[in-house]
């Protein structure tokens, strides 16, 4: 991969590790005072249906993991498996959109 | 155990394999673990193959893996090295084997040249003198690394190196590092587009292992560093 | 004996350096196996309520309620961990930037936890 391209990907990886940090944050205190006092999938359902702005945080937190994620497996790969060019990037590439896939799909059903 | 004896094993072989082979040394006073490797040859086997050159901690030729971990053995003391009196010695780790202990550094210094490790002046520096204040940020950035002899103790304890057969190493990389502070260097892009690439300065992880073993206290995790912000500087202005 | 010569996979195995390294990269492998998972039992609520509802009477199991815990241990080694990495790369270089981000890692695992103790 070019300098440029590597380069790149360095940098996303710590602009999404930035936005990854405030995210998880936010989302584990969020969990926690959903917690107290119990879930049950009505009340969950009941604060996520239609809340844009919930959909917007979590449509954001879903793509800087799949971000994030694949790059750094992307390492990994080529360090303990020695995975190489096209592979590699294919691979990582592959992952990011099943992240994506699977993250946005779950927060339109939570949002929808 | 004899007392005033060493046991010592050295790895003998070559490129297809080797093994450690034992040999009892007499044991004296502020005895280095280069004095031992050479009682080996004088006394027990002259066909025990080994490198040193200025015995005082000035060149790096002695390094070599003691106990598991790479050292200037003219500077290592066998009282500090030696657990209950044992020595293991053997090559470097990581580059490949010559005989014995003596391995192929030509790898260490091919990934120097792949890193462009060398000085380019400026086209059209005139026969002046450059004026490069020595208290400014980045000459002092380019002194903290230039000590430098390449004595390969860095790459042979780097575990990316190992894991990645690719890798510039931290070595390469240091010298690439005090190149793009030297100001009087006129091939600043071509070199961060060198060391920025597949398995460059982004592939350290940051162990810092090569801060802690090299001998002359340089620090290339913090240039490697510098590379990384070098480098994604001059992507951002879309100059890499 | 280890062949020598031969490139040894460790060869700098045992200072904090690399063991902060190796939390860094298990923890990430680990979240990214189950972040999948997360989201497949979040695709859940998809199919209505439910759906969801099963799923959460199954996430109230001790095991689950476990496994909960060790995520946020895994988030915070991991977090720390980037902290330190992004300190390396991007601070100016101090020796005591090893201390200070251990002490730092230690209070978000202890953060973590309390937040944790809450949740059980």
């Amino acid at each position: 991969m070019s300098a440029r391209a590597e380069t790149g990907l360095w940098l996303a990886q710590r602009l999404s590790a930035a936005v990854l940090a405030l995210c998880v944050l936010v989302h584990l205190v969020t969990i926690v005072l959903a917690v107290q006092g119990g879930l049950t999938a009505v009340e969950i359902l009941g604060r996520t249906h239609g809340n844009a702005a919930w959909a917007a945080f979590y449509a954001t937190f879903v793509l800087a993991a799949a971000i994030h994620a694949p790059i750094g497996l992307r390492a990994v790969a080529r360090e303990v498996l020695g995975w190489r060019g096209p592979a590699l990037e294919a691979a990582a590439a592959a992952l990011g959109v099943a992240l994506a896939a699977m993250g946005w799909r779950a927060v339109a059903g939570l949002f929808a | 155990m004899v007392p005033g004896t060493l046991y010592v094993a050295l790895w003998r072989g070559d490129a297809a394999g080797g093994a450690f082979r034992r040999y009892r040394v007499p044991a004296s006073p502020r005895q280095t673990v280069l004095d031992i490797v050479t009682w080996v040859q004088r006394h027990e086997d002259s066909g025990l193959s080994y490198r040193f050159a200025c015995r005082v901690g000035m060149c790096g030729t002695c390094a070599m893996t003691v106990n598991g971990r790479p050292r200037w053995t003219c500077r290592t003391l066998v009282g500090a090295a030696a657990r209950d009196g044992k020595l293991e010695v053997a090559p470097l780790a990581n580059l490949p084997v010559v005989k014995d202990l003596a391995c192929d550094m030509t790898e260490f210094f091919e990934k120097w040249r792949r890193a462009e490790g060398r000085f380019q002046p400026q086209p059209g520096a005139g026969p002046d003198f450059a004026v490069v204040p020595p208290a400014g940020a980045a000459r002092q950035a380019a002194d903290a690394g230039i000590e430098c002899i390449g004595c390969a103790v860095c790459y042979a304890v780097c575990d990316v190196v190992a894991w990645n057969p690719d890798y510039l190493g931290p070595a390469a990389l240091n010298r690439a590092w005090t190149l793009v502070n030297d100001v009087r260097d006129g091939t600043r892009q071509s070199r961060l587009r060198a060391v920025a690439g597949d398995a460059g300065c982004h592939a350290c992880h940051s162990h810092q292992s090569c801060r802690q073993h090299c001998p002359k206290h340089l620090n290339p995790t913090a240039s490697i560093a510098g590379l990384k912000r070098a480098a994604a500087a001059a992507a951002l202005r879309g100059g890499l | 004996m280890r062949a020598a010569g031969a490139a040894s996979r460790w060869p700098a195995r045992g200072h904090a350096g690399f063991w902060a390294f190796a939390a860094h990269r298990i923890s990430g492998v680990a979240l990214t196996l189950f972040l999948p998972a997360h989201f497949w039992a979040l695709g859940q609520a998809i199919q209505g309520e439910a759906a969801l509802d099963g799923f959460l009477r199954w996430a109230e199991r001790p095991s689950v309620k476990a496994a909960e815990v060790a995520l946020v241990v895994l988030l915070a080694t991991h977090l720390t961990g980037g902290l330190r990495l992004l300190a390396i790369e991007f601070l100016p270089w101090s020796d005591r930037q090893k201390t200070i981000l251990a002490l730092a890692a230690g209070a978000t695992l202890a953060v973590a936890l309390a937040f944790l103790l809450s949740l059980i």
